[in-house]
């Protein structure tokens, strides 16, 4: 228990993690390495290739960050308006969210990024442009996700909150506002962060439109050096450190946040 | 049996044959009651007899399904003005308390002061605190309701009702989830507000503070009001069996 009290989540805890999976990794492609040819001069940091490459390979990085983020940041717009009619003792209105619910989750996400990117225009004659087409993909398949656990969240807020704020008169969007939301809010947190890690590797799919974000990157890089072992070695690395900075990050909010409450 | 009322202008809450179900259960069955301006009304009866149901449909947080409840003019139906002018005049306390556990003690009364009642902030925050004094809680204004006993986030969420202004006052089982060694201070403040000739409706088995302070003594069971009477009565010669036998299990120790 006394662990978790301490200010550690960033610095410390991340880095080891780093460093261990980093060292596994090592410790696992030394033991193949006799019948393996290694080629590591191709994204070395310490040769002149190896360095463009290794450019190259990281120049996708920030695609893949905004991508995610603002995919996420729609999904969650969505996904809380979604759940809001689930709310509705009228049942027309549970169905619209049903509907929409059951029809986006059961879309792969891969065949949905194919779909806005190659069908879109031709449907509704929008063009869109890869990053855009990504973004309303993997945020609309996302979305159905995070209505479900906007739904879970409100619902396991007691009555006796809703009845509170109903006896002083406050009206239905305030006492979603004031007092429903900031507490399911609060306990959705590791959902969240949960479909934000998602989300960074589902960006990856994005690559197969074009969009040149990290695992774009590689399979170019590939297709030009002819080393594919060594550069998705790195890719994986990439996502493994992006996303243990991102769980820190997601860890910390919710600490912050849940430091308010279970006092 | 007593059940029948009077009517007349100082009448501020009028039942006439409500009934409810849940499901297949009859919570309740043909009640009718009217309560005066500033009349208290003590409502006991043993669990499941529709006494926590009966109020709970005063301020409508539950529907009732047959008859009519008027509160100060206003019909409760499916007209939200109606509603929301009944329940401008009513507040209401919890077994549970029911404060907001993300908001200091301070903001669960502003909370409502400002949204609903529309004053500015530190004006809000002038009338909370008043009322925070009045029910000897203010120098904890900014603690969480958690951080709190019992006893003394009840007496936030009697203030929190009454800082809307209210004209009656409901309590559902106010004391029922607190240790016993906190009843009393929350006991205290309500014989305070009744003082003060607020119409309150208590659904409460603390008998000795209805005795203290009811004039209308009410007894419930299966849905329906077996028993109204003035306290004297009540106590010590109820008319209905049922009612005898409650008094005496619940007044044995």
């Amino acid at each position: 228990m006394s662990h978790r009290t301490q200010k550690i989540p960033f610095s410390s805890s991340a880095t080891k993690l780093i460093r261990l999976s980093v060292i596994l990794m090592m410790v696992g492609l030394l033991s193949g390495c006799k019948d393996v040819n290694w080629g590591w001069y191709v994204v070395s940091p310490f040769t002149n290739t190896g360095q463009t490459n290794l450019q190259f390979l990281l120049g996708g990085l920030w695609n893949t960050v905004l991508l995610s983020f603002t995919a996420i940041v729609i999904s969650v717009f969505i996904g809380l308006v979604v759940a809001l009619p689930s709310l509705s003792t009228n049942k027309h209105w549970r169905m619209v969210n049903r509907v929409y619910v059951e029809a986006i989750r059961a879309i792969p996400i891969l065949v949905l990024i194919l779909w806005v990117y190659y069908g879109l225009p031709v449907v509704a004659g929008i063009q869109i442009n890869v990053f855009w087409a990504g973004v309303v993909a993997l945020a609309l398949s996302d979305s159905a996700f995070q209505a479900e656990i906007f739904r879970a969240g409100i619902q396991s807020i007691d009555k006796g909150q809703t009845e509170a704020s109903h006896s002083i008169n406050l009206n239905y969007p305030d006492t979603l506002r004031f007092v429903i939301l900031p507490q399911a809010i609060r306990r959705v947190l590791p959902a969240l962060g949960n479909q934000l890690v998602y989300m960074l590797k589902m960006s990856s799919l994005v690559s197969i439109i074009g969009m040149q974000e990290l695992t774009r990157r590689a399979n170019e890089l590939v297709v030009t050096e002819y080393r594919p072992l060594e550069i998705y070695t790195v890719l994986v690395l990439e996502y493994l450190v992006l996303i243990l900075i991102v769980s820190a990050f997601v860890r910390r909010l919710e600490k912050k946040m849940g430091a308010n409450v279970s006092a | 049996m007593n059940t029948q009322n009077t009517t007349d202008k100082n009448t501020v809450i009028q039942l006439t044959d409500v009934s409810k179900w849940f499901g297949d259960f009859q919570a309740l069955d043909t009640v009718s009651l009217n309560v005066q301006l500033g009349e208290r009304v003590v409502i006991c009866g043993p669990s499941g007899s529709g006494k926590s149901t009966l109020i709970r449909c005063i301020n409508r947080l539950e529907a009732h399904e047959k008859g009519t409840i008027i509160v100060n003019g206003h019909e409760l139906n499916n007209d939200k003005n109606n509603v929301i002018a009944a329940r401008n005049e009513i507040g209401m306390v919890f077994q549970h308390f029911n404060l907001f556990p993300h908001l200091s003690v301070l903001e669960n009364l502003t909370l409502g002061l400002t949204r609903v009642r529309k004053f500015q902030k530190t004006e809000a925050e002038q009338i909370a605190m008043q009322y925070l004094e009045r029910v000897n809680i203010a120098e904890q204004s900014h603690k969480l309701p958690n951080q709190l006993s019992g006893g003394q986030q009840q007496r936030v969420a009697i203030a929190r009702s009454l800082c809307m202004e209210p004209r009656i006052m409901l309590f559902d089982e106010p004391t029922s989830a607190l240790d016993p060694e906190m009843i009393s201070e929350v006991l205290d403040v309500m014989v305070e507000l009744a003082e003060t000739g607020m119409t309150m409706i208590c659904v409460t088995h603390e008998m000795g503070f209805a005795r203290k302070v009811a004039d209308t003594m009410v007894f419930m069971d299966t849905g329906q009001i077996i028993e109204r009477s003035a306290p004297e009565q009540f106590f010590t010669e109820p008319e209905s069996q049922r009612c005898q036998q409650f008094l005496k299990q619940i007044l044995q120790h």
